[in-house]
């Protein structure tokens, strides 16, 4: 269907000007996979890095004489000790139970907000879209000191619920947000048929709409999930025992005690720590991606 | 999309077959009602959640309320005394420092990825998803690799530069205060290049070829065709983008937080991490309050102006 500009064969008026045409698409070549491996380096050595840490024995690292780019002795001392010796295994299955229950309740929330907002005509649902916007574009940052209040004063804090509750604050909005698009892009009349067919409203919605928006709202769980399993500065303040901590708090704030590093062991938390995100998007890199530039286009 | 166009069977619902909560169900038969309804569970948990907690930070910003103590009203004092307090005025300029540097780099490599995966080669659907990388993992976990390539003695990058006889000398990374803050900067930066590139990459493919062609028949250049054909075409995801952006990064805390907590002489501290440590560390909640909420109408100034120019081509 698209045809590309350069492969369209131009009548060669010479010799010379065909070599100057290959030359050119040689040097383009050229710069292009240069640009993408100068890229590929620079956005990827940090990960090299980390695996190359954790499976080196610590003393090694310290040997200045030893260069530090390949491993020069093998180990998985550091994992042993980070699932044996350390939380981590606990701190894990604290952010998997925060992160699930923190999706749900968005997702659920969401649905019903972006079908609402993007579907139904009610007096002020333009403010209301406006107000979820703009509740969007507030960073956690503004709000930690006073919610830690809120939290203490629920009795709610070092819970689960602490941060089950607290996440959908900044998952809804863009859940919401992103699903409406989705609704308003399904043809108003299959549910309107269906009506006349003596569906209800709700009958219409979770029969009808909610499978062909089946692709929006897996974005939207894809997105609420990363984002909370990645959440820092709400699980640092309102957890506040080490059993409770969640994988990235604990991996900062026990592992990483006084003057002795394990380096090892916090390189294999790291990776261990960014496995489930990276699985969860590599399966839904095309729906992920919509969702971040749709969320970004129709804001 | 092509989902709608599937058929659709349509469900045969027997009328008769309502029996507990049927006036409730024709209540909701109502357009405003239902959507009512179905707005319930987000409004509560904004209004606890965040709200609810807007206003008392508000409230507190005006008290001289400890941990612990409810404090009483003092009027502006906390944002008075910020004004005069000279680490205050280091952390408002270290921000728009941090801020300005990182969204001219992201934005600039961003696009020069986005440009570059935009061309057609092998395997460039595996690189997209590789490349996203850096901005999908947490960040917290992947401060920690960057805390070690700043590392002051086990710094990868200070052993080539030695090696490559650039330098004699250990670099002290984070404990320099000039250097903590170009050491942050590059760990922003390489966090957000994926978000840009990848957004600005789907605004990219937007642009018909035919557009191309055409400029390229009436004897546009690439630079030409660059600035009169893509440029307008990916303006809007751009300026998006730069808003969340720059949202994100005014109000960073975790990144900071993992390298140098602000330091070293609060060369690093940024609007995040002297709330936290003035409200919390230092358990005076009404001046972190403030702290916070000073970063309410530059925000806001910020995001008003670039909706009010996305929209004003719209």
């Amino acid at each position: 269907m698209a045809i590309a500009p350069a492969e369209v064969p131009i009548q060669a008026p010479s010799v010379s000007g065909n070599q100057m045409v290959q030359r050119r698409r040689l040097l383009r070549r050229v710069i292009l996979y240069g640009c993408l491996a100068l890229f590929t380096l620079a956005l990827l050595f940090p990960f090299y890095w980390m695996f190359i840490v954790s499976v080196r024995p610590d003393r090694d690292l310290l040997n200045v004489r030893l260069n530090p780019f390949y491993p020069h002795h093998w180990t998985l001392k550091n994992y042993t000790h980070l699932l044996s010796d350390t939380e981590f295994l606990r701190w894990t299955w604290n952010t998997t139970v925060v992160a699930v229950g923190a999706t749900a309740l968005s997702l659920v929330a969401s649905i019903f907000a972006g079908y609402a907002l993007g579907r139904l005509r009610f007096r002020g649902g333009n403010t209301l879209g406006l107000g979820i916007f703009l509740a969007y574009l507030v960073p956690p940052t503004l709000l930690f000191l006073p919610l830690s209040q809120v939290i203490s004063s629920f009795h709610l804090g070092n819970t689960y619920w602490a941060l089950i509750l607290s996440y959908p604050t900044f998952l809804i909005p863009f859940g919401s947000w992103l699903l409406m698009g989705y609704f308003r892009s399904i043809p108003r009349e299959l549910e309107e048929s269906a009506m006349i067919d003596g569906a209800s409203r709700w009958q219409a919605m979770t029969r009808i709409v909610l499978p062909l928006a089946m692709p929006g709202i897996i974005s939207a769980g894809i997105f609420s999930f990363t984002l909370s399993w990645n959440e820092f500065l709400y699980s640092l303040i309102f957890m506040s025992t080490t059993k409770m901590k969640t994988l990235p708090v604990g991996t900062v704030s026990e592992l990483i005690k006084g003057d002795v590093f394990f380096w090892g062991s916090l390189m294999a938390a790291a990776l261990i720590g960014s496995v489930p995100v990276a699985i969860a998007y590599s399966f839904f890199v095309d729906q992920y991606v919509a969702g971040l530039t749709a969320g970004s286009v129709k804001g | 999309m092509d989902s709608a166009q599937r058929p659709v069977q349509r469900p045969t619902l027997p009328l008769k077959q309502r029996g507990v909560g049927s006036r409730f169900q024709a209540s909701l038969q109502s357009e405003s009602a239902f959507a009512r309804m179905l707005l319930v569970p987000t409004l509560v948990v904004l209004a606890l959640f965040m709200l609810y907690p807007f206003a008392l930070g508000v409230w507190l910003s005006f008290t001289n309320a400890v941990v612990g103590h409810s404090g009483h009203w003092i009027g502006l004092k906390n944002f008075e005394n910020l004004l005069h307090d000279k680490i205050f005025r280091t952390t408002v300029r270290n921000t728009f420092t941090y801020t300005g540097v990182t969204i001219v780099l992201k934005l600039a490599l961003g696009m020069g990825l986005a440009l570059v995966m935009n061309q057609p080669f092998r395997f460039r659907k595996g690189f997209r998803a590789l490349l996203l990388l850096p901005f999908i993992v947490p960040t917290a976990l992947s401060a920690i690799a960057w805390l070690m390539l700043f590392d002051s003695s086990l710094s990868p990058i200070t052993w080539a530069a030695q090696h490559l006889h650039l330098v004699n000398n250990r670099i002290n990374w984070l404990g320099t205060p000039r250097l903590a803050m170009t050491s942050l900067i590059i760990a922003n930066t390489w966090r957000g290049i994926p978000f840009f590139a990848i957004s600005i990459l789907a605004g990219l493919q937007t642009v018909p070829t035919d557009l191309y062609e055409a400029a390229s028949i009436d004897g546009a250049g690439s630079i030409q065709r660059f600035i009169y054909v893509t440029l307008p075409a990916i303006r809007a995801v751009t300026l998006v983008v730069m808003l969340f952006s720059i949202i994100t990064t005014f109000a960073d805390f975790q990144l900071i937080y993992v390298l140098t907590k602000g330091g070293p002489f609060n060369s690093t501290q940024v609007f995040g991490t002297l709330t936290y440590q003035r409200g919390l560390s230092a358990t005076n909640i009404g001046e972190g309050a403030a702290i916070a909420l000073y970063m309410l109408p530059i925000l806001a100034i910020i995001s008003g102006a670039l909706l009010w120019y996305i929209r004003r081509e719209d």
